[in-house]
């Protein structure tokens, strides 16, 4: 571990086959690129601020999300019930995809379906698209069959994968939520079922009452926290789940600078994702990743590939 | 929605802005600050904005950036421009942001949203401007009451307000010709509603041929969109929702369309057409 014998400004890493420029994505549903152009202009473009896209869950059908109230603050975090709004398959093929790829950084499409049915067809018609690296599956929905949270049932989750794996061999990645007792259960079920890599956390199921009526805030009745008030939880379940796998663990749950970006990687995770940090600052992704080399350096490490092969005492 | 395509553009990022002064106003604090790299706005829009030391100091809040409409605009003699804020302490936000003191820095991030329409673009036959403003919702109100000026467009102003102890930035904002206000408590002005100011104007002689602007809190914003609705007379109307990113990452800031679905406040609006929207009280317990 000397100081400076390696370089820590190359931050190039790869995530199950896939050339990254850096370890930092966005979490899904926390950056919208294509708004963010409309926003700011073409520096996003220019200076997009993370290394590999991940777009927001896209579903079957289009959905208007949630009714208002969706937004709720806590201390250190905020919990959202934003609905998964979109235009639905068609809609984010025939335009937001096209936008997407004008993007200089691999993207990674993030879906989700209550039945293996939609899952299939999810699958299957985004990942012939070539402007596509890798696919998300976002399981923390109900199967309409079973009732049961995909996500939260280790055979449900295998069985899904068992379905999905043999559409494609681009990677897919199963974003675990955090709401289960055992989350490297899950993972392994992932794993086995043949999922590339997994990413976690998703939000906190959580609440918030109305502070003058006896209504519960969020429109939708409850919520998902998100935040630095996560990040203790999501750095446990990283380390177990990491410790239980050897597919690649995408890393987020409250991370606001390099140095609890690292955290993360120290736990386990591969690469990491920036997520509510953005609301703070667009640029959060941009800054997380000019922090590292000298977050990397303080505590010792030639390059990133060393902190990435730490295992824990 | 209004006028989306030429609003100026924000800055990539967030930025550190000095404050350049910050004092109190009729119960409201009024602060300014010093934004050397940010391009002029344009009336309706609005600032995200967290001060710099302590954002998230008691308790964990605030954690998030406020959305801030900002209430005048100057040039400032070293580039870049000198924004006034007009604040209502209501929690741990927008208290801290009236805490700071000359020398401090804010993170700004913005300008955000789209603008107002001139009158003529809102009506065609409109002869002048009727602006509706309730509490703090007088900032973008004074805004665009001075670009009119500037652009020797005739307006009248309603302002609304609880009682003195809510009532900041009429002096300062609002030139006293052609401003009308109304107070709940009786205290000044007409006693009552603005909205009753504003039914008493459209009774008179030319209220077919203004265009009409209101900002200001949502039980208000809703009256006037039906004042305006029953008469066929275009508005628009600068709303207020929970925000927590301004530039459309986080799909909070949903308000109903009139076609049904959602919008996202902080790209579409802030500013709205009146027939644009299902409700001005999205989320409030009226409507639940
Ligand atoms: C476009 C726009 C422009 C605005 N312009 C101005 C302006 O010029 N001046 C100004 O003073 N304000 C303005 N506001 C309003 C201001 O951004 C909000 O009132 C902000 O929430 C105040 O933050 P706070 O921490 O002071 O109060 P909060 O604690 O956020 O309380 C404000 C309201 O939010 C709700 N609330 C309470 N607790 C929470 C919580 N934990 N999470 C979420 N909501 C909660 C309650 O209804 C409460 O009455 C604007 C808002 C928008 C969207
Ligand atoms: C407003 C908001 C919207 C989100 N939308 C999605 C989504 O569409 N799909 C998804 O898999 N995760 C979604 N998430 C979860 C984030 O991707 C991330 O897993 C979580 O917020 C934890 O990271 P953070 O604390 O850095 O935000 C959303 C989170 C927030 C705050
Ligand atoms: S405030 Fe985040 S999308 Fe509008």
């Amino acid at each position: 571990m000397a100081e400076g014998t390696a370089d820590t400004s190359d931050l190039s890493t790869d995530l199950c086959g896939i050339e990254l420029a850096g370890p930092v994505l966005n979490g899904s549903g926390t950056f919208d690129a294509i708004a963010a152009r409309r926003v700011f202009g073409d520096e996003v473009v220019s200076g997009f601020p993370f290394d590999c896209y991940v777009s927001k869950t896209i579903t079957m059908n289009p959905r208007p999300g949630n009714a208002p109230y969706r937004l709720w603050e806590t201390p250190s975090g905020m919990i959202n019930s934003i609905g998964l709004p979109g235009p639905g398959l068609d809609g984010f093929l025939e335009r937001d995809l096209v936008q997407l790829a004008e993007f200089d950084v691999p993207l990674i499409v993030s879906v989700m379906a209550d039945r293996v049915e939609d899952f299939e067809i999810l699958v299957n018609r985004v990942a012939e698209r070539e402007e596509v690296a890798g696919i998300e599956l976002n399981v923390s929905c109900p199967n309409v069959h079973s009732g049961l949270i995909v996500g939260e049932q280790p055979s449900e989750t295998e069985a899904l994968m068992k379905a999905l794996r043999p559409l494609t061999a681009k990677p897919l990645i199963v974003k675990l939520t955090p709401n289960v007792a055992n989350p490297h259960e899950v993972a392994m079920a992932a794993e086995s079922g043949g999922a590339d890599s997994v990413s976690m956390i998703n939000t906190v199921k959580a609440a918030a009452i109305d502070p003058v009526s006896t209504r519960t805030w969020l429109g939708a009745g409850a919520g998902g926290l998100s935040g630095p008030a996560v990040r203790p939880i999501a750095l446990a379940q990283v380390r177990s789940v990491a410790s239980a796998v050897s597919v690649p663990v995408i890393g987020m749950g409250g991370i606001t600078d390099a140095e609890s970006a690292l955290e993360f990687i120290l736990a386990g995770a591969r690469v990491i994702a920036v997520g509510t940090e953005n609301f703070r600052d667009p640029r959060a992704g941009a800054l997380v990743s000019e922090g590292l080399p000298a977050a990397l350096a303080r505590r010792g490490f030639a390059s990133l590939a060393e902190a990435q092969s730490v295992t824990l005492d | 929605m209004a006028a989306e395509a030429d609003s100026p553009r924000a800055p990539f990022g967030r930025r550190a802005c000095e404050v350049a002064d910050s004092r109190e106003s009729g119960g409201y604090r009024i602060f300014t600050l010093i934004d050397a790299e940010g391009p002029a706005p344009a009336a309706g829009q609005f600032y995200m904005l967290a001060a710099a030391p302590d954002w998230a100091g008691e308790g964990g809040r605030p954690y998030l950036p406020r959305a801030i409409s900002y209430a005048r605009v100057t040039e400032n003699p070293k580039g870049g421009v000198r924004l006034d804020f007009l604040i209502d302490e209501v929690g741990p936000g927008t208290s801290r942001l009236a805490r700071m003191k000359q020398g401090d820095e804010c993170f700004v991030a913005g300008p955000f949203g789209n603008r107002f329409s001139l009158p003529r673009q809102l009506n065609e036959g409109a002869a002048g401007a009727i602006l509706v403003g309730g509490g703090i919702g007088i900032a973008p109100m004074a805004v665009l009451r001075r670009e009119l000026v500037n652009r020797g467009i005739p307006s009248r102003s309603l302002l609304g307000f609880r009682d003195q102890a809510h009532s900041g930035g009429v002096d300062e904002l609002f030139g006293c010709e052609e401003t009308r206000l109304a107070f709940e408590d009786g205290s000044y002005g007409h006693k009552g509603f603005v909205t009753d100011l504003l039914l008493q104007l459209l009774e008179g002689d030319d209220s077919g041929s203004a265009a009409i602007y209101s900002c200001g809190p949502p039980a208000m914003l809703e009256a006037v969109r039906r004042i305006c609705a029953d008469r066929g007379l275009p508005v628009e109307l600068a709303l207020e929702s929970p925000m927590a990113c301004g530039y459309g990452a986080c799909f909070g800031c949903a308000v109903p369309k009139a076609e049904g679905g959602y919008m996202r406040l902080c790209v579409d609006g802030p500013v709205v057409r009146g027939d644009q929207i299902a409700t001005a009280m999205a989320g409030e317990p009226a409507v639940g």
